[in-house]
């Protein structure tokens, strides 16, 4: 037999403290070397600026860029729970019947598979230049992953669960509500923290193309005036839109499935 | 209390159909404690199934109380060979959950249903734990919370599932000595699966031993030695031995054509 090692346990491994330093730490390291590389190597703004130059950027416009990371914000957290509202039912109805899972699910896949930037300007020309077509796109993104984690999680109730269900004459309604669904909560929230970080991404892209507001809006600009600086600027309210997004719904799986935190 | 007249049933397997059980007749009296023993595949969990009104069988008649088992009853529960405690519920709604789904059950108000729950917690050593979640005892405290919510409906008949064959010796001792004295208490009819000799001895006051493929009645052995009886040290270790003997025998008996030793249900 093979040995393995255990990992040690510290202060560094269990500390609740140390859960939020440590990854602070990673992100000042990270940009510490990015600053370094830009001094080092003399690199020119317009190629890579500095990170002070992107905090500099940020405090010469701090109203316009806020309102814009709001305007996507928007947009992501519309398209997610739209995603939410329809993926969840779909995926039950999915696990309910082999005959719809055989007729949706490679209707699904395709859906998927297909780059989501070719869909972005088609959906301008349905939908027109308002909110929707990035909400649209938005839940284009997050569907899939949300379907999947759920009926996934559906089908993971364990026989024994089932069977007692049965003994106590359960009905279908109460086996749903009181074991099948609450049972694949955590495989759902799974699919949530997937689907969330892609949403972001959904309200960028469908906002690089026919549209006047928000993140994505602003770095296509950027693009076309060379302002480097301005596009880190978005991108990192971007990055800290998306963490802050995944982070609220790790803090909401905590507080509502308190029962799942012990698997590790 | 329990009564079954030529069961038989007949699963459609992969390769064509598979007999587990053949021609049963039993009979078990209120307030009765028998144990089924048997091989691994020789139809024991079927036969408490069918019991329960969790499977219809292919042939013979299933009765329970006089009246033929259609479906899950009321006053018959089920203890699996799992906790099978739902993991976002704490202990005592757990133990709470048969009269939650039941809503109809209206012979007694909930708060009285509560008081009896907290009870049955103390009955089993459990006070105190009433607001912990599942995995956040052991093995045998969650089988005891499982018992209790198998208890919490008075159950006229109790079926149990090789119930604590997943725990370790000493726990398993200790559960058997609290389920007999549970049922001098209350006076259920139980019917006990096991596949340990010794449990079905020290538990039983009927033994009835099966065969494997098909599962057939192979004996009824009545067991008379005065309870309590414990696992562990026992007052009465001769007669035990003996009868254990003689079950070890019956089991290890080897029919005439080919009875090969493996887990799974032969198909044919």
């Amino acid at each position: 037999m093979t040995r393995r090692t255990m990992p040690k346990r510290t202060w560094l491994t269990d500390s609740p403290v140390a859960a939020v330093v440590l990854p602070i730490i990673g992100l000042a390291v990270a940009i510490g070397l990015w600053w370094g590389a830009t001094v080092v190597f003399s690199i020119e703004p317009y190629l890579l600026p500095s990170p002070w130059d992107v905090v500099v950027k940020f405090f010469e416009q701090p109203g316009y860029l806020l309102q814009e990371t709001g305007t996507s914000l928007l947009e992501t957290i519309e398209g997610f729970l739209l995603a939410i509202v329809i993926g969840v039912p779909i995926a039950v109805l999915i696990v309910r019947s082999v005959v719809l899972e055989r007729l949706v699910y490679p209707l699904l896949l395709m859906v998927n598979s297909i780059p989501k930037v070719a869909i972005a300007p088609l959906l301008v020309i349905w939908m027109g230049f308002g909110q929707w077509p990035k909400v649209v796109m938005v839940l284009l993104m997050c569907f899939f992953p949300i379907v999947i984690s759920t009926a996934q999680g559906m089908k993971s109730t364990p026989t024994e669960l089932v069977e007692l269900m049965r003994s106590l004459n359960a009905s279908r309604v109460q086996e749903f509500f009181k074991l099948r669904l609450r049972y694949a909560m955590p495989q759902i929230f799974t699919g949530f923290k997937v689907a969330i970080s892609l949403a972001v991404i959904g309200s960028v892209i469908s906002e690089f193309v026919g549209a006047t507001k928000g993140l994505g809006y602003v770095i296509q600009q950027s693009g076309a005036s060379a302002d480097t600086t301005l596009a880190f600027a978005a991108i990192s309210l971007l990055s800290v839109m998306s963490i802050a997004l995944f982070y609220a719904l790790v803090l909401l799986e905590h507080w509502l499935l308190p029962w799942a935190q012990e698997k590790r | 209390m329990i009564r079954l007249d030529g069961v038989g049933q007949v699963f459609d397997g992969r390769e064509g159909q598979v007999t587990a059980l053949e021609k049963i007749d039993l009979h078990v009296r209120g307030g009765e404690f028998v144990t089924l023993i048997g091989r691994s595949g020789c139809g024991k969990s079927t036969l408490l199934r069918l019991i329960a009104g969790l499977l219809p069988p292919t042939s013979g008649a299933v009765q329970v109380a006089g009246e033929p088992v259609t479906g899950p009853r009321r006053d018959v529960s089920f203890m699996f060979q799992r906790p099978a405690l739902l993991p976002w519920r704490s202990v005592l709604s757990n133990v709470m959950l048969p009269v939650e789904i039941d809503k109809g059950a209206g012979d007694r108000s909930k708060a009285a249903y509560r008081d009896r729950a907290h009870q049955l917690l103390e009955l089993v050593g459990l006070q105190g734990f009433e607001r912990r979640l599942p995995h956040e005892l052991s093995g045998g405290m969650q089988q005891r919370v499982s018992l209790c919510r198998s208890l919490i409906r008075d159950p006229q008949v109790m079926l149990m599932d090789e119930p604590f064959s997943a725990l370790d010796a000493l726990t398993r001792t200790e559960l058997s000595e609290e389920l007999q004295r549970i049922k001098m208490e209350l006076s259920t009819t139980i019917v006990f699966v096991t596949h340990s000799i010794e449990e079905a001895v020290v538990l039983a006051d009927r033994v009835v031993v099966l065969t494997p493929r098909p599962g057939r009645m192979r004996e009824v052995v009545d067991i008379d030695i005065p309870r309590p009886r414990s696992l562990g040290q026992n007052a009465h270790l001769t007669e035990v031995a003996a009868i254990s003997g003689r079950l070890h025998a019956l089991l290890a008996e080897k029919e005439s054509d080919e009875v090969r030793p493996v887990d799974e249900v032969r198909s044919r």
